[in-house]
């Protein structure tokens, strides 16, 4: 038994909501300091863990099993494997960033930006736990938890309209978590009867479950997963909920928080019930495509900057998903790439146009022109995020997307050509928010813009040289990733494109 | 002829607590009227944790005491140490006497006419009803009797001894007089009803079987042949009695209303407490005696289960008054745990004992936390006063949502965990359609706690708004002790889970 790390990763931020929630009333300022300096200091032992787990090399290390609830076979289990260990990092990482780019934006809602800051830690304690769970039972107490905590963030601290998108927010992802808990506990009888029950991820993964059943089991999994990613037709709640959030928070809910769907398809839905994910495969890839097309469109379409990125971010969701269900090991190591990737580029698009709605007050396209002059490296670095979620080589997200395209075309060939087609569409609603809102002549609205200040580009910089390493050379996380997918494959084990079901398997005589 | 044996150290918590109500009538005969109150309060307190020593002693015990009337098994003493523990609980919110300046909730006389001299020269004197102490106690000695009632006529005289009481109560509440005695007059009327048809069930089936005992009439289901009709309708007439005291749908009509109008400590008490010793009974009766039956009657738990759940989500999406908010949520929550009964097996009885424990915990809460919420004219249970309760007072809606948050059954709350439990056990036991219709019903319910959630802290507190008023220690700690139960069970459920699944055996 070694260093427990990521028991440690989700303890520290959560003893930090604790510690920053009981900052006396008049000290918000250390409150806020406190928060952050816990932030960073996870962010440490992440990146500390990261490493540890890539010169280790072995495919699933920092494993801790302690039982919580006997009697119903639930553990305190947790462990790292390629994809866990990046959306950790991920996490850890992108949580400083977050918070410091919410410094000012609590104060600017005239709220007490103390619970604001404790909540944070919070939800960054229950992502870290949810990536590293490998009890079933445990990542869904997780997984729903974390929807009290974010309520809060965007009822307390949003737009006008923040108590309807906090309560569409709530509702429908409330009810994906309920369906999936009617598929959670449907498993745990499945291994009840079949010798003992338990949530064990390994031992369900063990089980034998017939196919009819695990359609059922698979698509209440999917629900949840599919509106929490969100994918087409279950999205809606994700423009309102980012457009009324503040930025900073828009950017933790998108760029983090909602990958703990994607990461539950891949690494649950999948390994969990392999012969329903070959059978529902092509219907979710229909539904992926449709994601990205029908996201780009709106993305186009849209007045609001926040529901722009939404958008964006649901097309990209779109080739997340398509990625994971091309079931082959690019598409599969390129999804997960994407995750970070689009984590970065997200997180990194919603900050600037938070930095952007400080100075002008306003989230409509309409109200800005001509920003670049006045404030040079602000259009810069909006220019920069924007390229790299459109996907220009050299920038992060390309690598992924590249992926998952190859992995797809391979299997679908149809899907490939579309969802390249979703890809120019993004150079479109990029490049015209950039156009729309910097070029040209400065207006009286934004003449006086400020430039980007010492605060926020120290926001800026990390993220800019993430997405240009990552773009560069993204070799040893895709390394680390590529390792992490293979035994989901392996489980789900589609060989050449033209999957014949064996008959035999799970049907009743 | 012999002289009955009766096996007093088994039955002890029963006999303390009848025995403390005893003596509480006639503490008010004889000790003076300044001293009664604590007197009363003291006893009544220190008969409950004598009895839950008692019960604590006896665990593990499995007979059939008092001649075949009484069993003491594992399902009776772990409801009757859950129902000892809330009532010590609710005696606090009784004695609660800073919030009403120096009264407390219940009326100074209940004799006297609202609004007349009598009541005025009684509220001016400061007059404190200290019969409540009693009469309570002999609530808590009926809920006890009841669940571990293992004869049809013990459990009728169970079941009167603790609504007789309850009805007194209900109407005595110190504010709003009229609505409460309108409350007790349903609660009385519909309850002898349901008296009455429980009795005749009673009767039919002991025409049938030839005993009122339990295993007697197990023993007696698969020998006679040809005379099922009266047997069926026994057990029809008998459920109909027993459902309508958990509150279920179709029988649910008065919760509401009951629920409104009895003075809020007393609600709380019977929200929780009641519903304990009553589902403790129908699990008796219909696993013990009327087990062989299990699929004649299980379709109509399945309607009532329905129907229950249905009913209590979303009619309760109407309410605007919290008291009848939480009386409809309670209805809904009876529909859960009519879910675990359904599944009728060892799982389902453990899973109905936890979800029993933990909603009762969460329920006294909720309802302290009413008490607390006040105006001018008393409690401000309009929901329309509850906005923005969450910039004026943090911890007090920050204790309300979490007892909601338990209610809709999120995550590290009690509420999960029960949930979790009923639900796989049913899944276990086939009813998968039932599980279903409970988490589309829950989904359904969130709603309506996210609203009040979403009206407590995302609203702007309006400028005349109820203050939040600070209770004494009695109140505060119950309240913790609701706080404390909902987290730890949410948290680690496993010692009082593994607690429930070894009481789940009934003796027979």
């Amino acid at each position: 038994m070694t260093f427990p790390w990521l028991t440690t990763l989700i303890v520290v931020p959560a003893l930090g909501a604790v510690l920053t929630a009981l900052v006396p009333r008049g000290l918000e300022v250390t409150a806020k300091k406190l928060a952050l300096f816990i932030a960073l200091v996870t962010a440490v032992l992440t990146v500390i863990a990261t490493v540890a787990f890539v010169r280790n090399g072995e495919p699933v290390q920092f494993v801790e099993q302690y039982a919580w609830v006997e009697s119903f076979g639930v553990y305190w289990a947790l462990g790292a494997d390629g994809i866990s260990i990046s959306l950790i990092a991920l996490t850890g990482v992108i949580t400083p960033i977050v918070l410091t780019a919410m410094w000012r934006e609590a104060e600017a809602e005239r709220r007490n930006p103390k619970p604001f800051f404790a909540l944070v830690l919070l939800l960054e304690s229950m992502l870290i736990g949810a990536f590293a769970a490998k009890d079933v039972l445990l990542f869904y107490i997780l997984f729903e938890a974390m929807l009290v905590p974010m309520y809060f963030l965007i009822g307390l601290y949003g737009g006008p309209q923040r108590r309807y998108a906090a309560v569409k927010f709530l509702l429908y992802n409330l009810l994906g978590g309920l369906i999936m808990l009617a598929a959670v506990i449907g498993l745990y009888v499945q291994a009840a009867t079949q010798g003992r029950g338990t949530f064990l991820l390994a031992d369900l993964v063990a089980l034998d479950i017939p196919q009819s059943t695990q359609w059922w089991l698979f698509l209440g999994f999917m629900f949840a997963f599919a509106i929490k990613a969100p994918l087409w037709p279950f999205h809606t709640w994700l423009p309102d909920a980012a457009a009324e959030a503040t930025p900073a928070n828009a950017a933790y809910l998108s760029g983090v928080m909602d990958k703990v769907g994607t990461f539950g398809m891949i690494a649950l839905a999948l390994p969990l019930f392999p012969a329903a994910a070959r059978d529902f495969a092509p219907a979710i890839v229909v539904l992926a495509v449709i994601s990205i097309l029908y996201g780009a469109l709106l993305a186009i379409g849209q007045t609001d900057m926040k529901r722009l990125i939404a958008y964006t971010s649901i097309s990209h969701f779109g080739l997340i998903v398509l990625g994971i269900f091309a079931l082959n090991s690019q598409g599969a190591a390129g999804a997960t790439l994407y995750m970070v990737n689009h984590g970065l580029a997200t997180v990194a698009l919603f900050v600037i146009i938070g930095f952007m709605i400080v100075r002008r007050g306003s989230r409509f396209v309409a109200d800005y022109g001509g920003a670049a002059q006045p404030a040079p490296v602000l259009a810069g670095s909006l220019l920069f995020a924007g390229l790299a979620a459109l996907g220009l080589p050299g920038l992060a997200p390309f690598v992924s997307e590249f992926l998952v395209l190859v992995g797809t075309y391979s299997r679908y060939r149809l899907a490939g050509v579309l969802a390249t087609v979703g890809i120019i569409l993004a150079a479109l609603y990029i490049l015209l928010l950039y156009q729309r809102t910097m070029t040209g002549p400065a207006r009286e609205s934004t003449a006086g813009f400020p430039d980007l200040r010492r605060r926020e580009r120290l926001i800026v910089a990390p993220l800019v040289a993430l997405l240009l390493a990552l773009g560069f050379f993204p070799k040893p996380l895709l390394d680390v990733i590529g390792e992490g997918v293979q035994p989901v494959l392996a489980e789900v084990d589609v060989g050449d494109p033209e999957p014949l079901v064996p008959a035999a398997e799970g049907t009743v005589p | 002829m012999t002289a009955p044996t009766i096996e007093y150290a088994e039955l002890l918590p029963m006999l303390i607590v009848f025995g403390a109500a005893v003596v509480g009538v006639l503490v008010e005969a004889f000790v003076p009227r300044r001293a009664r109150h604590a007197v009363q309060l003291g006893l009544a307190l220190a008969a409950l944790i004598a009895a839950f020593v008692q019960v604590v002693r006896l665990s593990g015990t499995e007979i059939v005491g008092a001649e075949g009337a009484v069993a003491v098994d594992g399902p009776a003493l772990f409801l009757q140490g859950a129902i000892l523990l809330l009532s010590a609980v609710s005696l606090l919110f009784f004695a609660e006497r800073r919030l009403e300046g120096g009264g407390d909730a219940f009326a100074p006389g209940a004799s006297s006419l609202p609004g007349s001299e009598a009541e005025r020269t009684l509220v001016a004197q400061r007059v404190l009803q200290s019969e409540v102490y009693p009469l309570t106690m002999f609530a808590v000695g009926g809920m006890l009797l009841f669940p571990a009632a293992n004869d049809l006529l013990a459990m009728f005289v169970a079941l009167e001894v603790l609504s007789l009481p309850l009805y007194l109560l209900a109407g005595m509440a110190r504010r709003r007089r009229l609505l409460s005695q309108e409350a007790a007059l349903k609660y009385f009327l519909l309850g002898a009803f349901s008296s009455a048809f429980f009795l005749f069930g009673m009767a039919l089936v002991y025409g049938f079987a030839g005993s009122v005992r339990l295993s007697d009439i197990d023993a007696t289901l698969g020998a006679r042949v040809g005379q099922e009709g009266l047997l069926l309708a026994g057990v029809g007439l008998i459920a109909v009695g027993l459902m309508f005291k958990v509150g279920a749908a179709p029988f649910h009509t008065w919760t509401p209303d009951v629920y409104q109008g009895a003075p809020t400590p007393v609600t709380g008490f019977m929200a929780a407490c009641t519903k304990i010793a009553a589902f403790g009974a129908m699990a008796r009766i219909f696993y013990v005696a009327f087990g062989g039956l299990r699929t004649d009657w299980q379709p109509m738990f399945w309607v009532i289960a329905i129907l229950t759940m249905v009913v209590g989500a979303v009619v309760a999406l109407t309410q605007n008054d919290v008291k009848r908010m939480l009386a409809y949520s309670s209805i809904a929550h009876a529909g859960f745990v009519l879910i675990g009964v359904v599944a009728a097996d060892e799982l389902g009885t453990a899973s109905v004992l936890f979800y029993l424990v933990a909603y009762g915990f969460a329920t006294v809460g909720a309802f302290a936390v009413v008490t607390l919420v006040r105006d001018a004219g008393g409690e401000a249970t309009h929901l329309a006063n509850w906005a923005g309760l969450g910039r004026r007072s943090p911890l007090v809606a920050g204790v309300f949502a979490l007892f909601l948050l338990a209610f809709a059954g999120i995550p590290l709350t009690s509420g999960f965990v029960g949930k979790l439990a009923v639900f796989s056990a049913a899944i276990d036991a086939g009813a998968v359609l039932l599980v279903i219709v409970g988490l589309v019903t829950s989904a359904i319910a969130a709603f309506f706690y996210v609203r009040v959630i979403v009206l407590m802290f995302f609203t702007e507190p309006a400028p005349e708004g109820p203050t939040v008023a600070v209770p004494s220690a009695g109140t505060t700690v119950g309240i913790a002790v609701g706080v404390a139960a909902t987290v730890a069970l949410g948290i680690l459920p496993g010692p009082v889970l593994d607690l429930a699944q070894q009481a789940a055996t009934f003796v027979r």
